[in-house]
């Protein structure tokens, strides 16, 4: 009969009306099992994955329960135990970012000798695509993914660029967000560490047993046998060598400062060749 | 050149010269074939050999290729056909045409008219012309843009070096603001005697363009006009336009205007590392991220050899199957919505898509943008309770929900009313348009990749492939509630059978250097075949790196079921095609 299909589907619709109705009467409280009270009708809600009827989420004073692998913007860890940055500038985050997003500037002494800290990281958060390839490759657990998503605001530059400062967070933030996580990370790092620590003993213990048996030997060495030469003929090749090098200062005029100036030359004939590189590379992009 | 082993091309002795080469003996052979004797072979393969389903036409530039394999070969560039047989199943026949830079090849739309809008493509970001192309236009770029993108030669408008990592940003990475670098002013050219100012768009598609002549109507003096559905959502589905014309409500032409999301995927694909891609590939089809996941790391999975341990196999089953069945609820719900009844059919079926999507945030930490797997397997394991509350899903909610849209849509009158006999084509035609996924089998034809051609561990699960016969817009949308719940019988299965172990195998890091070669990949998505065609010259980043999207290439039948029906039918068929711009603009 015409309409009976009709009729079915309408069914339909009243028992989701009737369902909603149900849960939204009966058992506010069961709507909201799972879910966190913040207090002053705000929460955190887990949808329960048999709900019956329609529950809606009033974001923002409720909003969803993140799972625990929700992946948003990276943070770098502050490691409070050491009182450092785990960062040490090594790179691998920035090479794997698929949008690029990750700039690292890395510190160096006043020497100009390059250090394994950052003196600088940024992230371009409106570039970055939440996709957590940092956090797979990095070797140091030093960049983790936040769950912080409300990060609008007026401008891109440079509100959204994220420097060391706005990125790092405490280790306990890291492992209030991530507990499952930072359960197995620290327990593998402590291995790893003890592993380390009895590679290290194992090593000193290997030395002091070879420096044992040195001078063990030596002792024998100058208990028993006679030295190979004695005092009298290691003074005299002393003065040989002495006068070796007083015949050549004198017959090379500065030969010393000549090999030095030599070198000095090489370097700066490296530099230039750096220098032209860049530049040609520099050509080549464009600018 | 090796003497070509065509044997297997069972090519008739007057064809055999058409052959020249092969290309790539060690992944999968390829044919080099002549580009004046193209059409002849495609004929032939169509013809004696059953080779009716021309899945995949692109281009690859080889301008400065590095590798072994091309050594002689001096044209620049080589098209690539991909062929496959409906009725038997099995692999692909991968045929190349090379040829210089701006020489023309014959088109290949008189024997596959699904050649049509891949044509267009090539042509748009190559600069190939097809020789006897019925509509040979830019499709994703507009009439002002300068140069073919796709060329090696080709640079974008923030372009810092060929490949990534780029060297800025470690160990001096400060950050610099990339729109300063090249403003506007400096960085847009146009054609050659190309003039924005004086531009208008053309109605180029001579259907639409030309009025057609009618016999006399003495009551009625009608004029038929052309109208624009869009560019601005004309059912919903993103930005898309629909170019026709009409006569009252009734459509004469039609021609799909697309690319308004255009961001040059694949040419950004060549500039990233092939791990890379893996995230940009979760943008095509938003909806089926964990699908487009795993159809590109088969692909380089078969190019690079690399084995897939067992627990990853079932756990890229049930990721695909629950994305499966995600994709149909949208989709239902939104063929509902296009046909009027607003919100309440979509609602009602996106119900348990938030319970699914749950379950892949919690395993992936996303809900659509998922990034789950790598080479050689999952990049993690579930977590804890996830496979019980998987397993409630498939067990209890998801039989439930889909029996109750079955009652609550597939008997009503309305949607019969509408649905019947709206937007028919042959199963015949839409298989020539290079169709592909639940359109054919709405159309009676059991071809699905899963049996045809399985891949992963399908082979292992008892499902059937269910059809109808009507090819109209009622059996699209009740094939996808029936699969739907095929998939929920392999879920089933699968989160049964699941053993324990490794999730991800050894080698498919970030440092990956996929072997020299050419590979097709595919599977069946949610939305047809979705296959990646990739070239690699042994480098860290894709030679060339192409995505056959169903979305897109399924709109070939747009036009050809449009015509004759009402303006109103024409956005159903459109939303029963199911397309996601982001998959077809790429």
């Amino acid at each position: 009969m015409f309409g009976t299909g009709l009729l079915k589907g309408l069914g339909v619709t009243l028992k989701h009306a009737l369902d909603t109705f149900e849960d939204d009467r009966d058992s506010v409280p069961d709507r909201y099992r799972g879910s966190l009270e913040l207090g002053n009708n705000r929460r955190v809600i887990q949808q329960p994955i048999d709900q019956e009827g329609l529950l809606t989420i009033q974001y923002p004073e409720e909003k969803r329960l993140l799972p625990e692998r929700f992946r948003y913007i990276p943070m770098l860890i502050w490691d409070s135990e050491k009182q450092e940055d785990r960062c040490t500038a090594c790179g691998i985050c920035a090479k794997v970012c698929p949008p690029q997003c990750i700039w690292i500037v890395r510190d160096s002494d006043e020497n100009g000798k390059p250090m394994t800290r950052c003196s600088d990281f940024y992230i371009d958060a409106a570039v970055c695509m939440s996709c957590s390839f940092c956090v797979e490759f990095c070797p140091f657990d030093a960049i983790k993914m936040n769950h912080d998503y409300e990060l609008a605001v007026y401008d891109r530059y440079p509100q959204l660029v994220y420097d060391m400062a706005e990125l790092t967070v405490p280790l306990e933030y890291y492992a209030a967000l991530w507990p499952t996580q930072y359960e197995e990370e620290q327990a593998r790092r402590k291995e790893e560490e003890e592993q380390k620590r009895k590679q290290e003993e194992e090593k000193a213990a290997k030395a002091a047993a070879r420096a044992a048996a040195k001078s063990a030997a030596a002792a024998e060495e100058s208990a028993g046998a006679a030295p190979r030469r004695s005092a009298a003929e290691l003074q005299a090749l002393a003065k040989e060598r002495a006068a070796q090098r007083q015949a050549q200062a004198a017959d090379g005029g500065g030969s010393e400062d000549d090999a030095a100036a030599a070198k000095r030359a090489r370097m700066e004939e490296l530099k230039r060749r750096a220098q032209e590189r860049a530049r040609a590379r520099k050509a080549e992009s464009g600018e | 050149m090796a003497e070509a082993p065509v044997s297997d091309l069972g090519l008739t002795p007057e064809l055999a010269d058409a052959v020249v080469g092969t290309w790539a003996e060690d992944t999968e052979t390829a044919y080099v074939i002549a580009p004046d004797r193209i059409l002849d072979v495609l004929t032939h393969l169509r013809d004696a050999q059953g080779y009716d389903f021309l899945s995949n036409l692109t281009c690859v530039d080889y301008q400065g290729y590095g590798g072994k394999l091309r050594g002689d070969v001096s044209e620049r560039l080589e098209i690539v056909y991909n062929l496959y047989s409906t009725r038997r199943g099995g692999g692909s026949v991968a045929l190349h045409v090379r040829v210089p830079e701006d020489d023309t090849v014959p088109t290949a739309t008189s024997v596959y008219p699904g050649a049509n809008l891949q044509e267009r493509e090539v042509y748009d970001l190559y600069g190939i012309k097809f020789d006897g192309h019925p509509n040979l236009r830019r499709i994703l770029l507009w009439d002002g843009f300068h140069g073919h993108p796709m060329r090696k030669d080709w640079h974008e408008a923030y372009y810092e070096e060929d490949a990534k990592p780029f060297r800025s940003r470690h160990p001096k990475g400060d950050y610099e603001f990339h729109e300063d670098k090249l403003p506007w002013a400096k960085n847009t050219t146009y054609p050659a005697g190309w003039d924005p100012d004086s531009w208008q768009e053309a109605v180029a598609y001579v259907p639409v363009s030309q009025a057609p002549q009618h016999e006399n109507r003495p009551h009625l003096d009608t004029e038929s006009i052309v109208v624009n559905l869009g560019p601005h959502h004309p059912s919903t589905h993103g930005v898309f336009r629909m170019l026709t014309r009409v006569e009252g409500e009734t459509i004469l032409a039609l021609e799909p205007e697309m690319g308004y999301l255009h961001r040059n995927h694949e040419k950004i694909g060549e500039r990233n590392t092939w791990l890379m891609n893996m995230p940009f590939t979760d943008r095509l089809d938003y909806l089926n991220s964990m699908s487009n996941n795993w159809a590109y790391a088969l692909a380089v999975e078969k190019l690079a050899g690399i084995e897939v341990p067992e627990r990853a196999e079932y756990l890229r089953v049930i990721m695909a199957e629950f994305t499966r069945i995600v994709n149909h609820a949208w989709s239902i719900g939104f063929i509902l919505n296009d046909l009027g009844a607003l919100q309440t059919p979509a609602l009602y079926a996106i119900e348990e898509r938030e319970m699914i999507l749950d379950l892949f945030e919690a395993v992936s930490g996303a809900r659509m943008m998922c990034n789950y797997m790598r080479f050689g397997g999952v990049v993690r394991d579930l977590p804890e309770g996830w496979h019980e509350q998987a397993a409630y899903l498939a067990n209890e909610r998801l039989p439930r929900a889909l029996d109750e849209l079955d009652r609550l849509l597939t008997e009503n009158e309305i949607l019969r009313a509408r649905g019947r006999g709206v937007g028919y084509l042959a199963v015949e035609d839409l298989i020539a348009l290079s169709v592909s996924g639940p359109m054919i089998r709405a159309g009676g034809l059991a071809y699905d990749i899963r049996k045809a051609e399985p891949y992963g561990i399908y082979d292992r699960f008892d499902f059937d492939i269910p059809t109808l016969p009507n090819s109209d817009i009622f059996d699209r949308y009740y094939i996808r509630l029936l699969e739907a719940k095929e998939s929920v019988r392999i879920l089933q299965q699968a989160l049964r059978d699941m053993p324990e172990g490794e999730i991800l195998g050894g080698r498919g890091g970030y440092t990956l250097r996929a072997p020299e070669g050419e590979v097709y990949g595919r599977l069946e998505a949610p939305k047809g075949e979705l296959g990646f065609y990739l070239a690699s010259d042994g480098k860290t980043q894709p030679w060339r790196y192409h995505i056959r999207s169903p979305s897109y290439i399924n709109l070939n039948a747009l036009g050809p079921m449009s015509v004759g029906y009402k303006v109103a039918d024409a956005i159903v068929i459109l939303g029963a095609i199911d397309i996601v711009l982001g998959e077809v603009d790429r």
